[in-house]
């Protein structure tokens, strides 16, 4: 009876599964093919612009950077394509940033510290060489002025003068100057063109001008007379070089005091028998040489074990120091019974707002000894040295620290307060354990397994913290007696900063170097402040 | 699928900053390489912001002469001259850039900058100006202004200008105002405001060549001169006059204040001074020493590029249009700085403040440039404001930076 019934049901499902299941599918396929338009539209993106890379690469003959490049293309193509691979479409992009605004950053500091990169060996060889030639063309002094038009025949150029006395002559780099007689000449008696020569205007000076420039005509076949340059294409100037580069023998002589100068392979410069050394130099790896250097010179050597000590104390101090009144502070404004909590909050929060190095400026200015606010005011006109005794300076700057810093410690703890739930506290109370007792052995403990790290990371910082140092005291005062440039208050990376970069010279092969040593110090206190971490996470 | 697609919104993104990122790193001057014809030559200028309005219509004047387009790029003065010795050596770097004189030697030291010949325009500037542009007698730039440091007077309460530093005292004690004279000093001291009563006793740092360069091997700043003027700092600083509490600020707000009828400063401290309401003229310095008290000239002006390309079109550009008395006079203009072209300068003279700055620097002497000089600074202003807080003798303090300088130059 209900055969056939069920038998049109049956078929009635089997119609409306397969026509669900169709547009299932064809929702499906819809769907994948939009996600494939836009992913291949993207990908078409990044591809043109590579593409635009590479060639612009090929061109300059880049081939590391193009390698680079091609890699990462095929790379980000590959992953992108694959139907699998589904974490490496998330991590790839972040991968990329990485490695080239972290890795090779810190790569290529790290390089840094093995070559003397710094004042007067910033680049290579071929450059110091051609700075040395083009400063060493020396102006014969009270030589007269030529006038001069170039000119041009089968590609060669030539210069075409009119000496003071009104001879022409003409002359190329091989081929010294020669008096001509059938030049034609302007209304001031210059001459302007010779016949079979072509003359050039300024437009196609300018086109030319390197080899124009380069051009210098021997006056006559004794090099010694000078040759004649041009700056400017229509003047030409008689100069004498000192300095001749031999390059076979791969050194300079000079001429005038016929010193040989010879590369000897170590330092990056020509150097005379005598030690005398011609800058511009060019950049080499030295090895470990400035390591040595960081530990060796006495202007380091001397006061490294003091600021050294004094780093760590000012660390250590700063972050005790906020922490301890941040912490309080938290505590204080923690407590329900407080009224208008919000507006003191947001009060104590203000200093974080305004940038360090405006504050220490001003505070700065606040403790100057006879005019400052602090002095006048607060102390009644009293003269304290604030920033120019060696520990008064030291008190300030953990003072001025300490106002500066208190905030960030002071929101860190409230936030961590807030999470410590009340009926622990509620607890330990009914228990019968006092206030003291409920901080000093719940909330404490607690407190420090999430604001620990940041309390290390506090450290790191404040170890490197030259903003407060260099505005607020740059280091001073120092004891002019001792006979080096850093003062009682230089903590490492200050003081790297004053022996690395005195006035305009910089040694940024010296700075990396030490800024490795210092990332090694701070290393090391980082990992052993973590290691005690977990035990204190071991303690819940 | 969403998330995917957000996925590859990064990506792309990663992909087209990494790929302009390195292809940035390896120079964009793929435009310039290459070409010689003259309609494409470009030369590229630095200049800070307050020059590159007045540069604008010397430069579209240069193109329409010369067929070479001028790109002007803006620069924050103070960072021009750590960029250009860090980008030159790349290829990247400008052609030509604005730059202070004091930094020629280390630009010269580095071997990024090629000498410019004046030729006979050079006679055009200021003696000091040229003299300060070269570096071991040549020329590397074509200077435009000139900034030194004179005596600032307020009018009302110094009707006359001082003689000699013992007229000022009396003068300013005769003021009845709260300082007779105000110079900064800080707590490292500031040897440039107080270099010209330095060079009055006859120290000057360096000794000087015959064609008016420095000589590095000449250190004069320890000479019996110096010793006098050590001396004299701990006898002001007993005094009270010379204070290392006084900070350029302090002094200035003082002036302004109408605290004290004179002020040691340079042209940038005058327009406050004016807006405050004080009539203020401009003198010489007044000798301590019996000596003309010199101050340091300050010098800035255009240098090119030792890996230029445009070599001859900087050299046309800088000699014909920045050394003309049209842009020399213009500069001026925007930056109040007296021109370093002497006709453009005598115009400028109309102006008193300019005038007296001038007049001062006709007898000034250019900062150092050489690289010895950067030594100089960390030992030299320390000590004097040790001796001017009475912390110790004079003389042996004056005689131990002596000695460390000629230590760290060596």
């Amino acid at each position: 009876m209900t055969h056939p019934g069920t038998e049109r049901d049956e078929a009635q499902v089997r119609e409306s599964k397969r026509s669900r299941q169709a547009a299932r599918i064809a929702e499906a396929a819809s769907a994948g093919v939009k996600t494939l338009l836009v992913k291949i539209f993207l990908l078409g993106i990044v591809d043109a612009i590579s593409v635009y890379a590479l060639f612009v690469l090929l061109l300059r003959a880049d081939w590391v950077v193009f390698g680079a490049v091609l890699l990462v293309t095929l790379i980000v193509n590959w992953i992108y394509f694959s139907k699998q691979k589904l974490p490496a479409k998330y991590l790839t992009p972040g991968l990329i940033f990485l490695l080239i605004f972290q890795i090779f950053v810190v790569g290529y500091s790290g390089y840094i510290a093995f070559t003397n990169y710094g004042t007067g060996h910033n680049s290579t060889k071929q450059d110091a060489i051609n700075a040395l030639i083009v400063s060493s063309q020396q102006r014969v002094p009270d030589s007269a002025t030529y006038k001069l038009t170039v000119v041009e025949q089968l590609g060669n150029y030539s210069f075409l003068v009119t000496e003071p006395d009104g001879t022409v002559s003409l002359g190329g780099t091989d081929a010294p100057l020669r008096p001509v007689t059938d030049a034609t000449l302007d209304a001031t008696g210059k001459a302007v063109a010779l016949p079979g020569y072509a003359s050039l205007k300024f437009n196609d000076i300018v086109g030319n001008q390197e080899k124009i420039a380069a051009l210098s005509v021997p006056l006559s076949d004794d090099p010694n007379d000078g040759t004649l340059r041009t700056p400017d294409g229509s003047k030409a100037y008689l100069y004498l070089s000192d300095l001749v580069y031999d390059e076979a023998a791969g050194t300079m002589t000079d001429t005038k005091a016929n010193t040989v100068y010879a590369d000897n392979g170590k330092t990056g410069s020509f150097v005379a028998a005598d030690g005398t050394e011609l800058l511009p130099g060019w950049k080499v790896e030295v090895g470990l040489a400035n390591f040595a250097k960081a530990f060796g010179s006495e202007s380091i050597r001397g006061p490294l074990i003091s600021v050294t000590l004094w780093t760590f104390a000012f660390a250590f101090l700063s972050v005790l120091t906020t922490f301890g009144l941040g912490l309080f502070l938290a505590i204080v404004f923690n407590d329900l019974r407080m009224r208008g909590r919000n507006v003191y909050r947001v009060v104590l929060i203000l200093p974080y707002a305004f940038p360090a190095f405006l504050s220490a400026l001003v505070w700065a200015g606040m403790l100057n000894p006879q005019f400052g606010f602090v002095n006048q005011v607060l102390f009644g006109g009293a003269d304290i040295p604030w920033l120019t005794n060696e520990w008064l300076a030291k008190f300030s700057i953990i003072f001025v620290n300490l106002w500066l810093g208190f905030p960030y410690m002071f929101l860190v703890c409230t936030g961590a307060l807030q999470s410590i739930p009340d009926e622990i506290q509620e607890a330990a109370t009914v228990d019968g354990a006092r206030p003291f007792q409920v901080f000093r052995l719940i909330k404490l403990p607690l407190l420090l397994v999430s604001v620990a790290p940041l309390l290390i990371s506090s450290f790191a910082f404040n170890f490197n913290n030259f903003n407060l140092i260099y505005m607020l005291t740059n280091g001073g005062p120092r004891d002019v007696t001792a006979g080096v440039n850093v003062g009682s208050t230089d903590i490492l990376i200050s003081m790297v900063y004053k022996v690395a970069f005195v006035g305009a010279n910089r040694d940024y092969g010296l700075a990396s170097a030490f800024s490795i040593i210092i990332f090694l110090l701070v290393a090391l206190v980082s990992v052993i402040s973590f290691k005690q971490t977990k035990a204190l996470e071991e303690l819940n | 699928m969403m998330v995917n697609k957000k996925g590859l919104l990064a990506a792309g993104a990663v992909a087209v900053a990494a790929s302009l990122a390195l292809a940035g790193c390896s120079g964009a001057s793929s435009s310039k390489s290459g070409s010689s014809d003259a309609a494409s030559s470009t030369l590229t200028v630095w200049v800070d912001a307050d020059r590159a309005a007045v540069l604008k219509d010397a430069a579209a004047a240069f193109t329409k002469e010369s067929g070479v387009t001028v790109k002007l790029v803006q620069k924050d003065f103070g960072k021009i001259q750590e960029q250009f010795i860090a980008q030159v050596p790349t290829g990247k770097g400008p052609d030509v850039t604005i730059a202070a004189h004091d930094w020629l030697g280390n630009f010269v030291g580095n071997g990024v900058v090629q000498p410019v010949e004046l030729g006979d325009t050079a006679k055009d500037f200021q003696k000091v100006a040229v003299t300060a542009m070269s570096v071991e007698g040549k020329t590397y730039g074509v200077p435009y202004s000139i900034e030194n440091i004179a005596l600032l007077r307020n009018t009302a309460l110094a009707p006359t200008a001082p003689a000699t530093y013992d007229d000022m005292i009396a003068a300013g004690t005769a003021a009845g105002t709260e300082f007779p004279y105000l110079v900064q000093v800080g707590p490292e001291s500031d040897p440039y405001h107080l270099y010209p009563f330095q060079t009055s006793f006859g120290a000057p740092v360096f000794g000087t060549n015959a064609d008016g360069s420095y000589n590095a091997g000449d250190l004069s700043i320890g000479n019996a001169g110096g010793e006098a003027y050590a001396a004299w700092l701990a006898k002001e600083g007993a005094a009270g006059h010379l204070s290392v509490n006084v900070t350029g600020d302090i002094a200035k707000e003082k002036f302004n204040a109408g605290a004290s009828p004179f002020l040691i400063t340079g042209p940038w401290n005058v327009p406050d001074a004016q807006k405050a309401g004080i009539n203020v003229a401009v003198d010489p310095i007044p000798s301590a020493g019996g000596e003309t008290a010199q101050p340091f000239v300050g010098v800035q002006g255009f240098v090119v590029s030792a890996k230029s390309k445009n070599a001859i079109a900087a050299n046309e550009f800088l000699v014909n249009y920045i050394g003309s008395e049209k842009v020399q006079t213009e500069l001026y203009k925007v930056g109040g700085r007296a021109p370093a072209l002497t006709s453009a300068f005598e115009a400028a003279s109309a102006d008193p403040i300019t005038a007296g700055f001038g007049a001062v620097a006709a007898k000034a002497v250019p900062m150092p440039s050489i690289p010895q000089m950067g030594k100089v600074w960390q030992f030299w202003g320390v000590t004097e404001a040790a001796i001017i807080s009475g912390q110790g003798d004079p003389t042996a303090l004056w005689q131990k930076m002596t000695a460390d300088i000629q230590t760290a130059i060596k």
